[in-house]
C-alpha cells in the first residue's frame, strides 16, 4: 500500500493551494456575505485545468487521475467550500457523464468548452417530489420527430441560474417506470428555458442553488445521453462519483476549521496559559485530528479505487458519509474552541460550520449513503 | 411534573402570543438581524420582561418554572426573542433584586419590569470568556464616585438597556478573581459608548455588542452588594441563567421536532409518507427521547431553585444537556427536511443556527462540564 503523493498529484496540490490561498481565501468571506457567484474566480479555476480535471486531453480536459482531483478540491473548499462545490459538479456531474456516455460529437460540441472552462454546467436530477426516491421523476421528454421535448421542473440545481450546458433527467416512459428515464444534454439559451428562483441557503452562499422550469423546451435527438432505459443507470453511476467531490470538499471544510482551531488554541490566553494547554482542550484538538486523517483516507481510497477502474460505489458512499459527518464534527467543535468568537462572522469558522451542513445532504443524505453501504454490505 | 395553575396559564399566555405576533416575524427579523422592538415592548406589558421581579417593584413576581416557560414558548417561535428575555430577566433584574439595595431596587426594578428599559449583565472581556475572572476593566474610587475604565464584549441588549452591570476590578493587588466588584452603570453615562452590533451566526435579531468605558463615573450608590463580591455575585448569577438558557434550548429543539414530525407526515417519497419509514421513525424516537429528558432537567432545576435548595449542579446539567440537545435535534430536523431544510424557506435552518449560541452563551458546553465534575468529585 502507498500512502504518498506521486510527483504529479503533489505539484497539482500545490498549485491548488496556491490559488486557494492567493486568489480565493481573501474574498472567501465576503462572497458568503454578499451571496455573489464568483465568475472571476470560475474562469480563473477553468484556465488552471481545474474545471475538467480527469477530462481527456483530447476533449479540453487536464487528463489527470482521480486522486489530483480530490487533492485539488481539498484545496479549494479548504478556502471557500462554494468554489468547491461549483468546481465538483462540473468535473463530477458534468464532464464525467459526458465523457464516459457521450458519443463523439457530444464531446466534441458539450464536453470540450465544458472542460477546458469556456462553459459551465449543472446536473438536474431532483424535483420538489423527487429527492432522495429520484426515480420518482415528473419531468416529462415527449418525442416529436427528431426531437424532444422536455416539461417540468428541477429544484436545488447547483451552478443552476450561471450554467450554459445542463444535463436535465425525464421521465419517457412512466410505465416501464425508473427504466424510462433518460438523460439529456440541454443549452440554458434554449426556448422555454428558465430559472424560477435562487434558493437563500444557510451555507455555501456563494454557490448559486435554483430552480428551474422546463416550458415545452425542444431537444434535438442528437442531444440525448447514452442509449434507451440508460438514464437512471447514468444518474447514479454520475452520482457515485460526484460523492467522492463531496467527500473531498467536506475534506477541504474540515481541514481549514481544524487549522484554525488548532492555531487559535494555541494563541489563546484563558486562566493564565494558552488553553491548548488544557487536557478538555487537547482531547478535542486529538479526536478533530484522529477523524479528519480517518476521512481523508477514506476519500483518497474511493479516488484510488475509481483510477483502478473497478467497482467504487461503496467506497464513494463511505468516504462522503463519514467526510461529511467529520465535517459536521470538527466544524461544531472548531466553533467551541473559538467560544463566542466561533459565533460571529469575524472568524471564518462560523462560514465552514454553516457549510458543512450541506455535505450531509446534497448528492444523497447521510439516511441515503447509510442505504447505498447496506445495500452493498447485506449482498456480500 | 405537573403545571400548577398559575403556571398553566403564564404558559398558555407566552404560548399565543408567540404564535399571534412572535411566529411570523420570525424569519424576517433573522434575515434582516433587527431588534424587535415592537413585541418586545409588548412583552413588556404581557410582564414577560419583569417575571422574575418582584410585584412590589412593579414584576410578575413569578416562580422560576413559570419564567422558564415562558422562554421556552417564545423560543419556540424564535429563539432570539427568548434570549432577549432570558438575559434581561437572569441577568439583569434578577442580581439587582437578589444583591440591590432598597434604592437600586426602587430605581431600576420598576422601568425594566415595564420594559421600557432592559437590563443586561457585562461580564465578559476580549480576554475574559471562559476565564471570566480575567478581567482587565478596572474601577477607581474618587470621592464618592467610582471611575471605571476598559472594555466588554458579547453584551446582550446592550443598544435597548437603560443600565447594565459591569463587573471591574477594584482591588488591583487581589490576584484571580478576587477584588471585582459589579456596578450598575446607566447606559448614557459620559465616557460609555455600546459599540457597532455583532454580526452573528444565529440569534441574529438578539442584540449583541462590545461596549468601551473611558473614565465612566459612577455614583458608590450603585455598587451592587459589597465591594469585591462581583465575582461570586456573577457566579450566582450565571447559576440562574442557565436555567433560562436551557428553557431557551428547549423551546428551540420543540419548535424544530414539531417541524420536522409534521414534515415527515405529509412528504412522500417512494411512493408514502417518509414517517412510515423506521429509519425516519428511529430518528424521531431519539429526538423526541432526548427532548423529553431535557424537559425533566430543566424543570428540575426550577423545582430546586424555586423549593430554595441547591441548585447549580442541577441548572449546569441542564443547560449542557439541553442547549446539546437542541443541536442535536435541529441538526436532525434539517435532515428529516433534506434541501429544504438547508433553504430559508423552513425554520429549522434557523433554529440550527440559534442552538448553536446555547452551547456557547453563559459558559459553554466545556465549562458546565467543569461545573458539573467539581460537583460530582465534591471539589
Amino acid at each position: 500500500m502507498q500512502f504518498q503523493f506521486n510527483e504529479q498529484q503533489r505539484m497539482i496540490r500545490d498549485m491548488a493551494r496556491d490559488f486557494a490561498n492567493r486568489v480565493i481565501v481573501p474574498v472567501a468571506a465576503e462572497l458568503d456575505a454578499t451571496e455573489k457567484f464568483p465568475k472571476d474566480i470560475v474562469r480563473q479555476m477553468g484556465e488552471l485545468g481545474l474545471l475538467g480535471m480527469s477530462v481527456n486531453e483530447a476533449y479540453g480536459g487536464a487528463g489527470l487521475d482521480t486522486v489530483c482531483y480530490v487533492a485539488a478540491m481539498e484545496e479549494i473548499s479548504r478556502a471557500c467550500a462554494s468554489c468547491g462545490v461549483i468546481m465538483s459538479v462540473n468535473n463530477s456531474l458534468v464532464c464525467w457523464p459526458l465523457e464516459t456516455y457521450g458519443n463523439e460529437d457530444q464531446k466534441k460540441r458539450f464536453l470540450t468548452p465544458l472542460a477546458s472552462g469556456q462553459k459551465l454546467g449543472a446536473y438536474c436530477l431532483s424535483e420538489p417530489g423527487a429527492g432522495t426516491d429520484a426515480a420518482a421523476q415528473r419531468t416529462t421528454a415527449k418525442k416529436e420527430g427528431d426531437h424532444w421535448v422536455l416539461n417540468g421542473m428541477k429544484n436545488f440545481i447547483t451552478n443552476g441560474a450561471n450554467a450554459d450546458i445542463l444535463i436535465v433527467f425525464a421521465q419517457t416512459d412512466p410505465a416501464i417506470k425508473h427504466k424510462g428515464i433518460r438523460a439529456f444534454i440541454v443549452e440554458s439559451t434554449s426556448e422555454g428555458f428558465s430559472v424560477i428562483r435562487k434558493e437563500e441557503k444557510m451555507g455555501i452562499r456563494a454557490s448559486d442553488t435554483a430552480q428551474l422550469a422546463f416550458d415545452n423546451v425542444i431537444v434535438p435527438d442528437d442531444q440525448v445521453l447514452g442509449p434507451a432505459e440508460s438514464g437512471f443507470k447514468i444518474a447514479m453511476s454520475t452520482l457515485d462519483g460526484g460523492r467522492i467531490g463531496i467527500a473531498s470538499q467536506a475534506l477541504g471544510i474540515s481541514a481549514a476549521a481544524y487549522e484554525a482551531s488548532r492555531a487559535y488554541s494555541k494563541q489563546r490566553e484563558q486562566f493564565g496559559r494558552a488553553i491548548c494547554e488544557f487536557q478538555a482542550v487537547q482531547w478535542k484538538i486529538a479526536d478533530m485530528a484522529t477523524r479528519l486523517e480517518a476521512a481523508r483516507l477514506l476519500t483518497y481510497r474511493a479516488a484510488w479505487a475509481k483510477d483502478q477502474g473497478g467497482r467504487y460505489g461503496e467506497e464513494a458512499a463511505m468516504a462522503k458519509l463519514y467526510a461529511s459527518e467529520t465535517s459536521h464534527f470538527i466544524t461544531n467543535e472548531a466553533v467551541q474552541i473559538f467560544g463566542g468568537n466561533g459565533y460571529s462572522k469575524e472568524y471564518p469558522v462560523e462560514r465552514h460550520f454553516r457549510d458543512a451542513k450541506i455535505t450531509e445532504i446534497y448528492e444523497g443524505t447521510s439516511e441515503a449513503q447509510r442505504l447505498v453501504i447496506s445495500s452493498f454490505e447485506l449482498k456480500k | 411534573m405537573q403545571l400548577n395553575e398559575n403556571q398553566s396559564m403564564i404558559r398558555q399566555m407566552a404560548r399565543d402570543f408567540a404564535t399571534a405576533k412572535v411566529a411570523p416575524i420570525a424569519h424576517a427579523i433573522d434575515r434582516d438581524g433587527t431588534f424587535p422592538e415592537a413585541t418586545v415592548r409588548e412583552m413588556g406589558e404581557l410582564g414577560f420582561l419583569g417575571l422574575v421581579v418582584p410585584e412590589e417593584y412593579g414584576g410578575v413576581g413569578a416562580d422560576i418554572t413559570s419564567y422558564a416557560l415562558v422562554v421556552e414558548e417564545l423560543s419556540r417561535a424564535c429563539g432570539s426573542h427568548g434570549l432577549t428575555v432570558a438575559a434581561h430577566n437572569s441577568l439583569g433584574c434578577w442580581p439587582i433584586a437578589t444583591f440591590g439595595t432598597e434604592e437600586q431596587k426602587r430605581k431600576y426594578l420598576p422601568p425594566a419590569a415595564a420594559g421600557t428599559s432592559l437590563l443586561s449583565f457585562g461580564l465578559t472581556e476580549a480576554g475574559a470568556g471562559s476565564d471570566a475572572g480575567g478581567t482587565r476593566t478596572t474601577a477607581v474610587r474618587d470621592g464618592d464616585h467610582w471611575v471605571l475604565n476598559g472594555s466588554k464584549m458579547w453584551i446582550t441588549n446592550s443598544h435597548y438597556a437603560g443600565a447594565l452591570i459591569i463587573t471591574a476590578k477594584t482591588d488591583p493587588a487581589a490576584t484571580g478573581s478576587r477584588g471585582i466588584s459589579a456596578f450598575i452603570v446607566e447606559t448614557g453615562t459620559p465616557g460609555f459608548t455600546v459599540e457597532k452590533k455583532e454580526d452573528k451566526l444565529g440569534m441574529r435579531a438578539s442584540d449583541t455588542a462590545p461596549l468601551t468605558l473611558v473614565d465612566v463615573r459612577v455614583p458608590h450608590a450603585n455598587l451592587l452588594g459589597q465591594e469585591g463580591e462581583g465575582f461570586k455575585y456573577f457566579m450566582k448569577t450565571l447559576d440562574g441563567g442557565r436555567i433560562s438558557i436551557a428553557a431557551l434550548a428547549l423551546g428551540l429543539a420543540e419548535g424544530a421536532f414539531a417541524v420536522a414530525r409534521d414534515y415527515t407526515k405529509q412528504r412522500e417519497q417512494f411512493g408514502k409518507p417518509i414517517a412510515e419509514f423506521q429509519a425516519v421513525q428511529f430518528m424521531l424516537a431519539d429526538m423526541a427521547t432526548q427532548i423529553a429528558a431535557a424537559r425533566l432537567l430543566t424543570y428540575e432545576a426550577c423545582r430546586l431553585k424555586d423549593s430554595g435548595q441547591e441548585y447549580a449542579h442541577m441548572s449546569a446539567m441542564a443547560k449542557l444537556h439541553t442547549s446539546e440537545t437542541a443541536m442535536f435535534v435541529t441538526d436532525r430536523a434539517i435532515q428529516c427536511l433534506g434541501g429544504y431544510g438547508y433553504t430559508t424557506e423552513y425554520p429549522v435552518e434557523r433554529m440550527y443556527r440559534d442552538a448553536k449560541l446555547c452551547t456557547i452563551g453563559e459558559g459553554t458546553s466545556e465549562i458546565q462540564r467543569l461545573v458539573i465534575g467539581r460537583y460530582a468529585l465534591g471539589l
